[in-house]
């Protein structure tokens, strides 16, 4: 046996909350996303108070293609599921399991900013910039918002596969992985809301 | 290898403290300076009003435009950079030797919270120096802060407010992880002092409320500085968005600043009338309902907005809803007093002259509740009267008793009693003198925020006297100042210099480091007190004596914030037409904001990869202190 391995076995079932410093981190961490809620349904409200407002812009029914957000929406959710499977593998204390997960949860976030520039890209293609209208001013608010949370939570899920990979898994690092899967999995359901809120009622009119 | 962490002394130390109680007294400087300020800025608004327009046509001191800078100064200093960490730094001073703690869930990130607000108070207050000062009022209603209306000044008021929320959040996380977490053994929540209580609550609020603050001056910067629509209405964008969105932070907010009031007063007054504070779960009930119901009527102020009579109705009576769990406190604390041994201490003071003033504010406040008054009294000196009741009359006030109470514990120094009265009755004397008369200014139809006014319209008179009063509130201020400054001469403080109900006398003023040598075993409510009519002298350890934890002080908040802060100014001038090509492409090109936000992002990439393992105070050290 290893020395990291019997580091492994010393460590406790949940390690995210063998320590203080960690149970502050975690529930720290809820009410942070409790004040991300407001923050997202401070930009739901706004949306949904302008997003009639197109002026000679697209509307939302001539620009969306469902196909395009359903694939989005298809990737983001499956990486919430593969985040779900780093923790398990954290709680099984298989680094390479967890690594490997974290790794796929990346890999699709990424898939998703991919696939939301080139949406971005697309629209103010089509007369849909920033500044076109008050609407155009509130989606790209609300949904760039978003965006940028993702892209934020892939560069952090990023360097924590490093951090496992230096300095493994103990009582420090995994607080870490646990609230980044919380981040991640907040970001997804926001996205439902955005999947619901903006493109399914923009579709209809 | 007991401190194998560096030490810094000096300067360092201040830079680099991650002590609750170091952070605390940051706060109060910090706060204390732009008080002041603040306070400048008033005797100046209160100057230019003594006198109205001369015969000849001119204002006698100050411009229309002027008077609008210091006047949202003013508002924008006190609420945000006065108050808010006046509240923080008490905070910080109290809540964790309430509770028994040794120190805050995120000492980290407590000096974050500190610093975005240090820098984004000085970001506000550099407008003085670039001339270009926010005009909007302190609530910027759009569109008057949009471009259109208003300069750089109105940049200067989102951007340095957003870095100045930013500390207000984290600081709000801070205590209420700390307050769940980190309770000493037998700290039920239903024992908690009153003031860990009203903080608590309060950490909530701003949770929820801040972040709407954060997405409306978003929304102000992207319209000023990346033309965006949100309340231009030529572009299809709508101004009373910024209202509704402004308000349903800013009425939350005036809770954050007085729920911690009310529970200084809920301390002060049982210590000094020796009783125990009456109905204490009728008390907790009250913050908490007061609490959830400040989310529940931010648009009382926007009665002549336009909303309609039902939603006019409605939320006038939410807001007369209010006024029952405040009652209920009102009668607590008369009957806390009522039939005590009280003690007239310079604290107990201001304590006391607190509730008849906070009620008159209160009842103001309950008569603009009403739709149909309102429209009368609305844009008038009387909602100046109310609301200058409710937060001078009731937040500074039971800020000053709050200060006088924990001053020897923060500073191990006792302020003068004989000065602390003298500024007691120059303050409430000047300060009923001030605004009491602006009630009747307003309704013989003084409008609020105007520069001057035409004589010979019967205010003349009662201009003058408010400003008389302003200038005895001044005295009242310069007095509590010398006191601050002899105090350091000043004698030692004891332990327990009025005779304590809560732990944090228990322990020596001012308190070391580690708080408790021994983690205190809390026996009921009034912890202390308890184990004084026991006839003890000391709480009952918890924990056997054994090396304490500490973090390692940290550089990179300081950093953080001030990445912040130069990116603040990259943003904000990255339109401006500069002199020198260099720097107009620095700034146009957004160089000056992208280097902002990486000294910042560099930072907390080191604060990630570095774990910091802090440091141990062994017991031979802690036995060798006493």
């Amino acid at each position: 046996m290893s020395h990291a391995e019997a580091h492994l076995d010393k460590l406790p079932p949940e390690p995210e909350k063998a320590t203080l410093e960690g149970r502050n981190k975690v529930l720290g961490f809820w009410l942070f996303l409790g004040g991300e809620t407001v923050l997202f349904g401070t930009l739901f409200a706004t949306f949904l108070a302008l997003r009639g407002s197109v002026l000679d812009g697209p509307t939302g029914t001539e620009l969306f293609d469902l196909k395009l957000v359903a694939a989005a929406t298809f990737i983001l959710l499956t990486s919430s599921l593969t985040s779900v499977f780093a923790v398990q593998a954290m709680h099984h204390k298989n680094v390479k399991n967890l690594m490997i997960w974290l790794g796929v949860t990346v890999l699709l976030g990424f898939g998703f900013l991919v696939l939301e520039i080139y949406e971005f890209y697309h629209y103010v293609h089509e007369g849909h910039g920033f500044t076109t209208s008050a609407f155009s001013s509130s989606f790209y608010a609300l949904v760039g918002f978003h965006g940028a949370h993702v892209a934020l939570g892939v560069l952090w899920i990023g360097l924590l596969i490093i951090q496992l990979k230096v300095k493994g898994l103990n009582t420090t690092t995994a607080p870490k992985v646990y609230v980044a899967s919380l981040y991640w999995h907040f970001i997804d359901v926001v996205w439902v809301f955005i999947f619901t809120i903006v493109y399914l009622m923009g579709k209809v009119g | 290898m007991a401190h194998s962490v560096k030490k810094y002394r000096g300067l360092m130390d201040w830079i680099t403290t991650v002590d609750h109680k170091k952070i605390g007294i940051l706060y109060f400087a910090a706060g204390g300076l732009f008080f002041v300020i603040g306070g400048i800025e008033a005797l100046l608004i209160r100057l230019q009003l003594m006198f109205p327009l001369g015969a000849d046509g001119e204002s006698w001191l100050l411009s229309g435009q002027t008077y609008n800078e210091i006047m949202t100064m003013h508002g924008t200093t006190m609420i945000f950079l006065a108050a808010m960490p006046l509240i923080f730094g008490l905070m910080n001073a109290v809540v964790p030797l309430q509770i028994g703690a040794r120190d805050v869930a995120f000492p980290f990130l407590n000096s974050l919270g500190f610093w975005t607000f240090f820098f984004g108070g000085v970001l506000l207050n550099i407008s003085w120096f670039t001339g270009t000062v926010p005009d909007i009022g302190w609530t910027a209603y759009a569109p008057l802060s949009g471009t259109e209306f208003s300069g750089t000044g109105s940049d200067y008021y989102a951007i340095g407010l957003q870095i100045a929320g930013i500390g207000t959040l984290v600081g709000g996380i801070n205590f209420l992880v700390t307050i769940i977490n980190m309770r000493a053994p037998g700290m039920t929540f239903m024992r908690m002092p009153l003031f860990t209580w009203t903080s608590f609550i309060t950490s909530g609020i701003i949770l929820f409320a801040f972040p709407a603050l954060a997405v409306g001056l978003i929304y102000i910067s992207f319209d000023r500085l990346f033309d965006a629509n949100f309340f231009v209405t030529a572009t299809g964008g709508n101004s009373v968005l910024w209202e509704h969105i402004f308000w349903i932070f800013g009425h939350p907010e005036v809770y954050i600043l007085i729920l911690p009031a009310f529970g200084a007063i809920s301390e002060v007054l049982p210590t000094f009338a020796r009783k125990r504070l009456f109905g204490y779960s009728s008390m907790v009930f009250a913050t908490a309902l007061i609490g959830f119901l400040s989310f529940m009527v931010w648009a009382h102020h926007m009665f002549t907005t336009g909303m309609g009579d039902i939603a006019n109705a409605l939320f006038g009576v939410a807001t007369m809803l209010i006024a029952i769990p405040t009652g209920i406190k009102v009668f607590n604390w008369l009957f806390t007093i009522w039939g005590g041994k009280i003690r007239f201490t310079t604290a107990m003071l201001y304590a006391t002259s607190f509730i008849p003033t906070f009620v008159m504010g209160g009842v103001t406040g309950v008569m603009l509740a009403i739709p149909p008054a309102d429209f009368q009294f609305h844009d008038s000196y009387f909602v100046v009267a109310h609301f200058h009741y409710v937060i001078v009359g009731g937040i500074v006030l039971s800020l000053l008793a709050a200060v006088f109470y924990w001053w020897p514990k923060m500073f191990g120094r006792m302020l003068n009693e004989t000065l602390g009265k003298w500024s007691f009755w120059l303050f409430f004397s000047g300060f009923h003198l001030t605004f009491f008369i602006q009630h009747f200014l307003g309704l013989w139809g003084m409008p609020r925020r105007v520069f001057t006014y035409l004589p010979n319209q019967g205010w003349d008179t009662a201009n003058f006297v408010s400003t008389i009063g302003a200038f005895f509130m001044a005295a009242g201020v310069i007095v509590i100042l010398i006191n601050v400054i002899i105090s350091i001469k000043g004698p030692k403080a004891p332990a327990d210099p009025w005779d304590g109900r809560t732990l944090e006398w228990s322990i020596p003023s001012p308190s070391p480091e580690y708080n408790f040598k021994q983690l205190p075993l809390v026996r009921g409510l009034d912890a202390f007190w308890l184990e004084k009519m026991d006839g003890k002298k000391e709480m009952t350890p918890a924990e056997p004596l054994g090396p304490i934890h500490m973090p390692s002080p940290s550089i990179l908040p300081f950093f953080m914030s001030l990445g912040l802060f130069i990116a603040g100014f990259g943003f904000m001038y990255r339109g401006y037409e500069f002199d020198s090509a260099l720097i107009n492409s620095l700034f146009g090109n957004d160089i000056i904001a992208i280097l902002g936000l990486a000294i910042t992002f560099v930072c907390m990439f080191l604060r990630s990869v570095y774990d910091d393992h802090g440091y141990h105070i062994e017991v031979e050290e802690l036995q060798k202190e006493g």
